[in-house]
């Protein structure tokens, strides 16, 4: 695939240096970007109007954070000009697999991101004075519940209530664990640094989870899997994106993202350039394309998640913008726990948590 | 001059076999084997050793896991065969013309959709809100809602299911072959349905049924899309454990260390299994 259409450029290189000495001087090279993200950032409108205004032909490779980063160390940072891994995903592997090269910020229309966004963002993707990573859409995970069940699971841990027993779904993975910590009254966050502290509150967490696990009807493992349990109502709490919620929301009012008690979890999805893009021209002109407040209300709009960018919640669908005013007030808003970026070492703890939990009976 | 001709046109012929096993078999395993004893000392520095395996055997839960898919596979072999069996001797030996093609036909058009959607359809049937639990709902048989879908049945039955084809083919090939006056004489000489099915069929069968036997274990062995779509909260199969630590964990070494045992380890089963049944691979496979 990767080798066909390379070979094509080439051709249409060929044939339009032909036409151009031919004298039709308005014959471009069919440019490529070959872009990894995440299914809803790149809606085919959107990847339309940029081929129309740009001429670059646009390559989109459907992927998540685990993915990306595999594909991207497999090759040392090439086969693609343009990833989006979270922002918190991207030191740890900066520097242990070196895949990403640093953002330009001169070559980024920073006037239309939101300044805190952009200030957040470089923060957490610093690496030896050097940026990885500018905001695009961020988002949350919380608790999608039903109205039968909202008043009894308010927080992460009142997934365990019995109440709720054999109605519950949340994934076996990162993000269950920080979540769950929190709602126990701890901060995995300001543990991040000193391994002996976050080993305790994992230990702790690990016999909540195991504790917890015969209240799961089954740990999730895709989005679509996630909605299917929960729109025919096998499923009444679980933990989840807030995207999946509102979109759930908008089939059925009794379904309802809400922002735990002790907060949403935060994370923003970054452009990141990986070390071996072989356009990254067209990678800019992309990032500063989306990022116009009506291209960006059409991925909101696509994909469920605001973006980055200022003055785009304008152009949003009226009823997203009603389910996400439902779901966070503004002290909920203040309470969104963002993820700091991973150390090193962190997830190799966790994932031995995990499989003991998934291996527990 | 003409062996010469000929040694060439084997060489020709045998170059893209070549390739495809050096360069897409061979190469990737011996890499694999590679990483695998590579140990990560701190983010950026590698060192040699068996770290990867120790953790094998010292974390209860990668050899549990191991022990819980071959045992799981085994009963799934076992299943396939007592289900494909008769199957197989009614297309090979009772069912007549067009009846023989439609019914073989039945067996593989299944296989025309691939895993994914063919898990999908398993999961359809026996989720909560799927299909049997709403019939057993309209017949009165039940109260409620029943849940069949996340346990080990559900998983059983799915990897029952995929590897149904692979144990008839074999079976249905060689029982078609077997001199029906073979049978006739076993009856003949006093021999009763036991005796004839013990003594003359499953003997005459046998190569065929190793050889679906190790088809269908090493497909299960190594499924990923079942168990993991239908297991449920305590299900764990070796392959997940491998894709885990190669994806989520970025622990190549780890993954290409379980990677390495999968394959020594089946490979030893099967040759257990040869040598139970009497069975020598060139027999089984010629």
């Amino acid at each position: 695939m990767a080798r066909s259409s390379r070979s094509t450029r080439k051709h249409a290189v060929l044939l339009s240096a032909t036409l151009a000495t031919g004298g039709f001087a308005n014959a471009t090279a069919a440019e490529e970007l070959r872009l990894i993200t995440w299914g809803g950032y790149a809606p085919d409108d959107v990847v339309a109007q940029f081929e129309e205004e740009t001429g670059i032909d646009v390559q989109v490779t459907l992927s998540n954070n685990e993915d990306m980063i595999s594909k991207l160390r497999a090759t040392g940072g090439a086969g693609f000009d343009l990833a989006q891994p979270s922002q918190d995903r991207i030191v740890g592997v900066q520097r242990q697999f070196n895949i990403y090269k640093p953002i330009d910020f001169s070559r980024v229309d920073a006037d239309q991101l939101q300044p805190a966004m952009v200030k957040a963002t470089q923060d957490s993707t610093e690496l030896d004075g050097k940026y990885y990573g500018v905001p695009s859409v961020w988002g949350t995970s919380g608790l999608i519940v039903h109205n039968s069940v909202a008043d009894v699971v308010t927080d992460y841990t009142d997934l365990c209530d019995p109440a709720v027993a054999g109605e519950v779904s949340y994934r076996l993975k990162r993000p269950t664990l920080i979540g769950f910590a929190f709602a126990m009254g701890m901060d995995p966050f300001a543990a991040y640094d000193n391994r002996e502290e976050y080993e305790s509150i994992l230990a702790k967490v690990e016999d909540k989870l195991i504790d917890c696990k015969s209240n799961v009807k089954t740990y999730w493992t895709g989005g679509d899997q996630l909605l299917a349990l929960l729109r025919t109502g096998e499923v009444t709490a679980a933990m989840a994106w807030d995207a999946g919620g509102w979109k759930l929301n908008a089939e059925n009012p009794e379904i309802r993202f809400v922002a735990p008690d002790s907060g949403a979890l935060g994370w923003i999805d970054t452009f990141a350039i990986p070390r071996r893009s072989e356009n990254e021209e067209a990678a800019y002109k992309w990032i500063n394309f989306v990022m116009q407040p009506e291209i960006a209300a059409k991925i909101t709009n696509e994909s469920g998640n605001f973006t980055a960018s200022k003055g785009a919640d304008e152009y949003v669908k009226a009823e997203l913008r009603d389910a996400y005013r439902a779901s966070f007030d503004d002290s909920a808003i203040n309470n969104i726990k963002w993820y700091p970026p991973v150390p090193p070492g962190l997830e190799t703890m966790e994932g031995q948590v995990l499989d003991t939990v998934q291996a527990a009976n | 001059m003409r062996s010469s001709v000929s040694r060439l046109s084997l060489w020709l012929l045998l170059t893209p076999f070549l390739l495809w096993i050096v360069l897409l078999v061979l190469l990737p395993h011996l890499q694999m084997l590679r990483v695998s004893f590579q140990v990560r000392e701190s983010w950026d520095t590698l060192t040699w050793g068996l770290q990867q395996y120790q953790n094998f055997f010292t974390e209860s839960y990668y050899w549990r896991t191991f022990v819980r898919t071959g045992v799981m596979s085994l009963f799934t072999t076992f299943l396939t065969l007592i289900i494909a069996f008769p199957i197989a001797w009614y297309i090979a030996r009772l069912a007549r013309g067009r009846s023989k093609g439609i019914l073989f036909m039945a067996c593989l058009i299944p296989f025309w959709a691939s895993e994914l959607v063919r898990t999908y359809g398993w999961m359809i049937l026996l989720r909560e809100s799927g299909l049997f639990s709403s019939w057993l709902q309209a017949l009165g048989w039940v109260d409620g809602p029943v849940e069949m879908l996340y346990n080990d049945v559900a998983v059983i039955i799915g990897l029952v299911y995929n590897g149904l084809l692979f144990m008839v083919v074999p079976l249905v090939t060689t029982l078609d072959g077997m001199d029906e006056n073979l049978v006739e004489a076993g009856y003949d000489l006093g021999g009763g349905h036991g005796t004839v099915l013990r003594e003359i069929v499953v003997p005459w069968a046998m190569p065929s049924i190793v050889s679906g036997c190790i088809v269908v274990f090493m497909l299960t062995l190594g499924s990923y899309l079942t168990p993991v779509l239908m297991g449920g909260k305590d299900s764990a199969w070796f392959t997940e454990q491998i894709f885990t630590q190669f994806i989520t964990r970025f622990n190549w070494e780890q993954g290409a260390a379980l990677g390495v045992l999968l394959l020594v380890l089946s490979s030893v089963i099967v040759w257990l299994g040869l040598k139970v049944s009497g069975q020598s691979l060139r027999k089984v496979m010629g």
